[in-house]
């Protein structure tokens, strides 16, 4: 890349954290592109054309699978095998294998994408991908472990650094759930079947897709807190202890959890209150560790003022305790009861993917971009506009959902003097029409913050691009007159 | 002779002696983190760890002079 030609070998392996650094941009204009169109076409539903590739259903997919993996994974993989080589101050173990984490789940991700468009998925949320696909991911995750173990038991550091907990801690829980997730009987290349069925099979997508949640969407993006608001901040983290403990709770409570999106189904009624139990039980470490980062800033709150990228990593806080506040809140039988199947789940999982995961990545990546293409950042001014412009797009996005949600849970709930269901299914979406309309809105915004981004980071590596040809050319003249 | 095992095989029993096993593995945590000065003294010098990582290696003091030349922006700017 950019410095490596003519200056002597790094002391880490920055260049896989560039490439899986590049790529997660990349999937994040793509997923999030998609899911700006499929917003668009729950409010003005010709837009799918008639195409079959392009309706809803298929793209939906395509949308999760590109945030979530492309994006979401693409970023933590940057992340941890920058924080790994750092916090143990040892080079990244086995580069070549490395490299084919990165292009295994590329390559994955982007097949993934385009066969969900061509109609082939196993329907499971958050776990679509065939057969295939499934056993390719399960190689590249058995290769991540290793890489990263390897790389701990090289570490000159004699502790392990708490975020490397959480990012392994993640690498464990996703291996353990993507594989009996997806236990399959194959009938051909592009068809399967799930081995588990009825209820079982409902609960294991669950306990798969909450936990999905819980480890690749929560405990890793924890790691990339830990390290990454201290460093920005120059400050240690508010209480180490507090953070063992945080891990400790987060782990024995998360897998517990995933019942509570079958309230009112035909799941065992014990196993829907034992789950609305331990997820009321989460609220104590999540809180816990929203304000162990929140209070790293403590005596130092001026940076808010001063440092936008600071500004990003505490209010991605901010919404991961928000969100995990109304996460409890909603697996409550009697709170589930109004908002399950409408768009309040949708605004939820909203506030938590794109308050708290996007925007503590973004804050990650505008700290990272500088220290590893070697430039200063093209414009800081631009980092503000991100920031505003993607949380007017969060704020836009779960209020519109909130009005939708409870206001169609509202409608579907409520009956005339006679007993009669006071509004039909129609005009439930008739009523939602405008709240979509603002959703898409919301999303754009989003969107036009990442594209931001994407414009700020493509001129820091022209300008460390630059500044390198000058450096090699300074240096050829200096051997040309030697 | 192997009776006893049965006990475990019925999820009545099972499941409530994981729970106490998980609960009681946690307070031994809790426990563990929050007693004793020393260790709350040391527990709490990790947390510089991310701020001390612009050092070099301790085994390789021969790499810091290419370490610094070749970051040109430091953590602390």
């Amino acid at each position: 890349m950019a410095q490596s030609s003519a200056l002597p070998v790094e002391q880490y392996n920055y260049d896989i954290v560039r490439k899986f650094t590049i790529v997660a941009m990349v999937f994040a204009v793509l997923g999030m592109s998609v899911g700006v169109f499929i917003a668009s076409e729950l409010a003005w539903p010709f837009l799918n054309f008639d195409i079959p590739a392009l309706t809803f259903g298929r793209l939906r997919p395509v949308h999760t699978t590109l945030v979530i993996f492309g994006f979401g994974g693409s970023a933590l993989f940057a992340t941890s095998y920058y924080v790994v080589q750092r916090t143990s101050q040892a080079r990244l173990a086995f580069p070549w294998l490395a490299e084919f984490t990165f292009w295994g789940w590329t390559g994955g991700v982007a097949l993934g994408a385009l066969t969900y468009m061509m109609g082939f998925t196993q329907g499971r949320e958050y776990a679509e991908f065939e057969w295939p696909l499934d056993i390719a991911i399960t190689l590249v995750w058995v290769s991540y472990f290793a890489i990263y173990v390897e790389t701990l038991r090289r570490r000159s550091q004699p502790h392990i650094y708490v975020a490397n907990w959480f990012y392994l801690a993640f690498i464990l829980a996703v291996a353990l759930l993507h594989i009996f997730n997806n236990l399959a009987v194959p009938v051909s290349l592009t068809k399967s079947y799930s081995l588990f069925s009825g209820v079982q099979d409902a609960m294991t997508q669950w306990w798969y897709g909450h936990n999905a949640v819980g480890f690749f969407l929560t405990a890793a993006f924890l790691g990339m807190m830990y390290y990454f608001v201290p460093k920005q901040a120059g400050r240690p983290v508010y209480s180490y202890r507090l953070s063992i403990i945080h891990f400790w709770a987060l782990i024995f409570l998360y897998m517990w959890a995933g019942g509570h999106h079958l309230h009112w189904t035909s799941l065992p009624d014990w196993v829907s209150t034992l789950s609305a139990t331990f997820s009321i039980l989460l609220l104590m470490p999540s809180w816990g560790g929203m304000i162990n980062g929140i209070m790293t800033l403590s005596g130092a709150w001026d940076k808010l003022r001063s440092d936008p990228i600071m500004l990003f990593l505490i209010t991605s806080l901010s919404f991961y305790g928000m969100s995990t506040f109304e996460g409890p809140l909603m697996s409550l039988k009697s709170v589930n009861a109004l908002s399950h199947y409408t768009d309040w789940t949708i605004g939820h999982v909203h506030s938590g993917a794109l308050g708290w995961v996007a925007l503590v990545s973004f804050g990650a990546f505008y700290h990272l971009i500088p220290r590893l293409w070697g430039a200063k950042l093209f414009s800081q001014t631009l980092v503000y506009v991100h920031f505003w412009l993607a949380t007017i797009g969060i704020v836009l996005y779960i209020t519109s959902m909130w009005v939708a949600g409870i206001g169609q849970g509202l409608m579907l709930r409520s009956f005339d003097d006679y007993g009669n269901l006071a509004y039909t299914f129609i005009e439930t979406v008739e009523f939602m029409h405008t709240p979509y309309i603002w959703r898409a809105l919301g999303g754009a915004f989003f969107v036009a913050g990442v594209l931001v981004m994407v414009y700020n980071m493509v001129m820091t590596l022209r300008a460390a691009r630059r500044e390198q040809a000058a450096i090699e050319a300074k240096l050829a003249a200096k051997m040309a007159k030697a | 002779m192997f009776d006893w095992l049965m006990w475990f095989t019925h999820m009545e029993n099972s499941k409530p002696l994981a729970l106490v096993l998980f609960f009681g593995a946690f307070c031994g945590i809790l426990i563990y983190v929050f007693t004793g000065k020393r260790r709350a003294k040391r527990l709490e010098s990790y947390k510089y760890i991310p701020l001390d990582d612009d050092d070099p290696p301790r085994h390789s003091t021969a790499q810091a002079g290419y370490h610094s030349q070749s970051r040109k922006v430091m953590d602390n700017e």
